[in-house]
């Protein structure tokens, strides 16, 4: 292309800039969290480990990261059968409707989080009846992380094609014996990649998660959405956004690995 | 396949259901369809349609509890309210200024990844900017209170600017990563034919990159847009006294305990992104979701 060398330098330029401006917000976290003030004046007054130490002892914070952990198990085992599923119907069956199953998997993630929210909590309390908790909250996440693990297995399926199933037909392999076989090794890092992806979903979530949640049931957001605006509490909730930012490079990496050569399918 | 059906060795039943089922697309059909479709038709799709009634009945003024009789109070309330028309009006500004933010400067990141950068330094590129998404969202919206806060590292302090900044800021890689994979498909034979035919980089970034990555920066926008509107949570963060319609749909169920209302106000952002999705539908922008 005729671009000249000014604009060349001005492209990469604004690439380093948004690159820049997309990681300072978490180096400025990662660096607060030695920060010995505790109103993160800038810049940093003294380096200290004592916000680690503490976030370490903090009982309730601890609490908050196994139901977190519980929430996401169950909803990503959930979504992995439903996705699945649904995954298998649309990729491998022509029917009337086919594209209206797709939206409605999508149609979750796609309306504001609120509405979802909203919508789930007043079917919970007042046409089920059936008390909040953290079933209630994995209720809740599973139906928006279908659509991961869905997007996951559909891309793969595709790939896949059916002369593999086929070929194990022909060899006398029954229905389960070519899925046990064949097609479920085939799609094992598909199935990790979108459970992956409805895990981290899951972990993240605050706004489902805040109506669908009983008044005992504390996932982590909500734990450090409660205590950001306590100033007492500041240091140790910098400490959690410094170990989850640190913690979010595991599922890259194994994305990466997962896609190989491919960075496009996430 | 009858002779196997027939043979009533141990396990014969296995043997059946699948024979039974490799006969049968129907039935394997209905079986795969089944869960997914209560849960997400039946269930989640019955929820909303029970909140969308709920949004028809009234809330008793005294005990909160909801009134199951048919009124438009609610949308009348909705559309004479000068507050309401204010705040959906300052949403719709919200999600339009982030999108038009992250477009300006999505774009230009986005062409440099994919025409300027090696295939090495691409693939490396794209992980740069996935990875923030990996982050917690509550936890980057945090970093953007301390940078803002007074003594902070910006000290610009909170309101509406604030959250405009930080929800850009969030939504930043879902503007970039549509536009980087339209323009990977951009063939540059195409922008080596402009430049042949003595077009300027300005006319052929108008005439041949911009119709033709088009639909990827409608996918982008459907993001921005569309988690913009939604949002109250960062709004708490950093947006200091600033209401959006999120938290006029938070504060009705919790503090003023009026679901029928809250419901109400949730159909904003419904009919907004509904509307936006059809506008765009031509585009070809859904398959590039």
């Amino acid at each position: 292309m005729n671009l000249s060398r000014t604009s060349k330098i001005l492209l990469r330029a604004a690439l380093v800039a948004g690159l820049a401006v997309i990681y300072v917000p978490l180096a400025v976290v990662l660096l607060n969290s030695f920060n010995s003030d505790r109103t993160f004046a800038w810049p940093p007054a003294g380096f200290t480990l004592h916000w680690w130490s503490a976030a370490w002892d903090s009982s309730g914070l601890r609490d908050a990261l196994w139901t977190s952990i519980r929430a996401g198990l169950g909803a990503t085992a959930i979504a992995l059968v439903l996705g699945t599923m649904a995954a298998f119907a649309v990729q491998r069956y022509r029917f009337f409707g086919r594209e209206a199953v797709s939206l409605v998997i999508v149609l979750p993630i796609a309306l504001p989080g609120i509405v979802t929210g909203i919508a789930l909590s007043n079917t919970f309390h007042t046409v089920l009846g059936v008390p909040l908790g953290l079933l209630t909250v994995i209720v809740g996440h599973a139906t928006f992380c279908v659509v991961t693990v869905y997007n996951n297995v559909l891309a793969r399926l595709r790939r896949m094609g059916l002369n593999l199933e086929e070929a194990s037909a022909d060899l006398g392999a029954d229905t389960f014996t070519t899925f046990r076989l064949v097609t479920f090794p085939m799609m094992r890092s598909a199935l990790l990649a979108g459970g992956l992806l409805a895990f981290a979903l899951s972990f993240d979530e605050i706004i489902v998660t805040t109506f669908t949640a009983g008044a005992g049931v504390r996932t982590l957001p909500i734990w450090i959405f409660e205590n950001l605006f306590r100033p007492n509490q500041a240091p140790v909730v910098n400490v959690v956004a410094a170990a989850l930012i640190l913690v979010s490079v595991i599922p890259i990496y194994i994305a990466q690995r997962l896609s190989g050569g491919d960075p496009h399918t996430h | 396949m009858t002779t196997i059906t027939t043979t009533a060795a141990p396990g014969g039943m296995r043997r059946r259901a699948a024979s039974f089922l490799h006969r049968h697309a129907g039935v394997r059909l209905s079986l795969l369809l089944s869960a997914p479709l209560a849960w997400l038709g039946l269930a989640y799709l019955g929820a909303l349609a029970a909140l969308f009634v709920t949004a028809f009945w009234s809330a008793d003024v005294f005990t909160g509890d909801v009134v199951k009789v048919f009124t438009w109070a609610n949308f009348t309330d909705l559309v004479t309210g000068e507050v309401y028309r204010t705040i959906t009006l300052r949403s719709l500004g919200v999600a339009a200024a982030v999108t038009l933010i992250d477009l300006v400067v999505a774009f230009p990141m986005a062409f440099a990844m994919a025409k300027l950068a090696s295939p090495r330094a691409q693939r490396w590129l794209v992980i740069a900017v996935l990875t923030p998404l990996w982050a917690s969202y509550l936890v980057k919206a945090y970093a953007w209170r301390v940078m803002l806060s007074a003594d902070g590292l910006l000290g610009w302090g909170y309101g509406l600017t604030a959250t405009v900044v930080t929800l850009s800021y969030l939504w930043l890689p879902y503007m970039i990563l549509p536009i980087y994979a339209g323009l990977e498909r951009l063939p540059n034979s195409l922008l080596d034919a402009a430049a042949d035919l003595g077009a300027r980089p300005w006319r052929t970034f108008r005439t041949v990159v911009w119709p033709l990555t088009f639909p990827a920066v409608v996918a982008g926008s459907i993001f921005t847009f569309s988690l913009s509107l939604g949002d109250y949570i960062t709004v708490k963060i950093v947006g200091g006294k600033t209401q959006l319609i999120g938290n006029v749909v938070y504060d009705n169920i919790g503090a003023a305990n009026n679901l029928p209302f809250a419901a109400a106000v949730a159909t904003v952002p419904v009919v907004i992104m509904l509307i936006y999705l059809a506008a765009v539908r031509r585009t070809g922008a859904l398959e590039n979701l």
